[in-house]
């Protein structure tokens, strides 16, 4: 056998040989060992892309609180502003109506006064009228009681009649 | 814990002078066997008888010592016979003709007509090497693929997570920058090509081991896969470049065509002989090393050699893992040449 030419023997074997060996190793070894490889590069790969989606995730849902506190503390404030004038305006009207009321009723006695100061007066009238008919008509009786009386009276009317 | 770290400092220095010993031991039956033979001590034609292929294993000297490899030889006079190498040596261990067959410089002839052709597919030391090697990938690989289908969702355990992060290097630093989108189709290619080669290289720095990766047959094998798997999967971009060139005017094309006709061929036999080179050059240094003990025949010089024999196997240790990443980088990029997408 010499060094620089290659024996015929040896040829065929090693053909044989690693051609065998290539066919079995890919098969039975590089297959599922390639496979593997990738589905477990792919896995991390996976991972830490979602890992680094909930980072943003985390981080944008942050933002999303502070946008959202942000705005309930402005509404918040807005809803207290209305409040506030709300119940000033309440207030507010509230004062005149009760100022409104006020008059009304100071007025509604005014004119209930009145109207009860003008029917008592006229009552006094009557019975001031009343009375002095009673009185009159005692007194009519107590001086008409007699004839004279009665005929110095007409004479009385007659003169005046006369002088009229 | 410093007693702890002083017991593995031991450690360390005892397994050191262990592989010290064992090369010695080894450089100690080189001396046996020249010293038997009667010879001349031949450094080179030692240095060669390790590095080639041959029909025996030798181990250590002896009868007992040597693997005697089945011989399966086919001739057209006497048709397929399978008999054991241990017929062509005699009791002294010199090569003799056996049953109409003649062993010559680890060729086997005809012995009435050496001129016929004589098919010689015998289990030889390398196939025997082959055959371990393979068995060994596929044990190793069988195992490392159960633990990715058990660990489903799991983090890498044991043997899978030392293979791993070679498969990963396979796939990321040599497929996908040099084959591009659909590298994932040539894995199964270069993952072969990477472990057979790396495991090749470094079971044949084992002592006693036979040089598998160093040997043209098998290298010329690996780049005929490579060869194949470039040119089927070649686009019309890839066919086109080679023999119509773009861009180059007319007369030049005269020259560049033929050119580029012979780089398709050139490219896997540039692989073939990087590999077979870097490995027999390498253990032909260490070899080297080790017979100048028997050049000089002292101990000053043995002891010297081994020292440097063991960095140079140190320095072996890297070879089989570049290597390896060599062969596999350039297949990788001969297939991204012959399959890139041109917009």
């Amino acid at each position: 056998m010499e060094l620089l030419t290659p024996g015929t023997g040896l040829l065929i074997w090693q053909a044989i040989i690693f051609g065998l060996l290539f066919f079995l190793l890919a098969k039975l070894a590089w297959k599922p060992i390639m496979q593997s490889l990738k589905i477990r590069e792919e896995s991390i790969q996976e991972a830490l892309d979602s890992a680094e989606k909930a980072k943003e995730e985390m981080s944008k849902l942050q933002a999303d609180n502070q946008k959202l506190l942000e705005e309930a503390r402005k509404e918040r404030d807005v809803i207290l502003k209305d409040a506030r004038d709300i119940a000033a305006n309440l207030k507010e009207e509230a004062k005149t109506d009760a100022s409104k009321e006020a008059q009304k009723l100071i007025e509604d006695a005014k004119a209930a006064i009145n109207t009860e100061k003008q029917a008592a007066m006229a009552e006094v009238r009557t019975q001031v009228a009343e009375l002095s008919l009673q009185i009159t008509e005692k007194l009519l009786r107590k001086n008409l009681s007699s004839d004279k009386a009665q005929k110095d009276l007409i004479q009385g009317f007659i003169k005046d009649v006369k002088l009229n | 814990m410093a007693a702890n770290q002083a017991l593995s400092n031991f450690r360390l220095h005892f397994k050191t002078l262990l592989i010290v010993l064992l090369l010695t031991t080894l450089t100690a039956n080189f001396a046996n066997a020249s010293a038997d033979d009667g010879k001349e001590f031949n450094a080179s034609e030692v240095i060669l008888h390790h590095v080639v292929d041959d029909h025996i294993w030798h181990f250590v000297d002896g009868h007992y010592g040597t693997l005697y490899l089945p011989v399966i030889v086919y001739s057209e006079s006497k048709g397929f016979e399978t008999f054991s190498s241990s017929n062509f040596y005699d009791e002294d261990h010199t090569i003799v003709p056996y049953n109409g067959y003649v062993m010559e410089h680890g060729q086997i002839h005809l012995a009435d007509n050496p001129e016929a052709f004589v098919l010689d597919i015998s289990i030889t030391k390398t196939v025997l090497m082959l055959l371990i090697t393979a068995v060994l990938i596929l044990v190793v690989f069988l195992q490392v693929a159960k633990k990715y289908k058990n660990n489903v969702g799991k983090a890498p355990s044991g043997i899978q997570s030392f293979f791993e992060p070679i498969i990963v290097f396979v796939r990321d630093e040599v497929a996908k920058p040099n084959i591009g989108a659909h590298y994932e189709r040539f894995m199964p290619f270069l993952l072969s090509l990477f472990f057979f080669i790396l495991f090749g290289n470094l079971l044949g720095l084992l002592p006693g081991a036979a040089n598998l990766t160093g040997n043209i047959a098998v290298t010329t094998v690996l780049a005929i896969f490579t060869f194949v798997i470039t040119n089927i999967n070649g686009n019309k971009h890839y066919w086109k470049h080679i023999f119509w060139t773009p861009g180059v005017p007319l007369p030049l094309k005269f020259i560049i065509v033929p050119v580029e006709i012979l780089g398709v061929f050139t490219k896997p036999f540039s692989l073939l002989v990087r590999l077979f080179v870097a490995i027999t050059a390498g253990h032909i240094v260490m070899l080297a090393l080790i017979c100048l003990v028997f050049i000089f025949q002292s101990y000053a010089v043995g002891v010297g050699t081994t020292i440097i024999v063991l960095f140079i196997n140190l320095i072996e240790l890297l070879v089989a893992a570049i290597q390896a990443y060599v062969f596999t980088m350039f297949s990788a990029l001969y297939i991204g040449m012959a399959t890139e997408d041109h917009h």
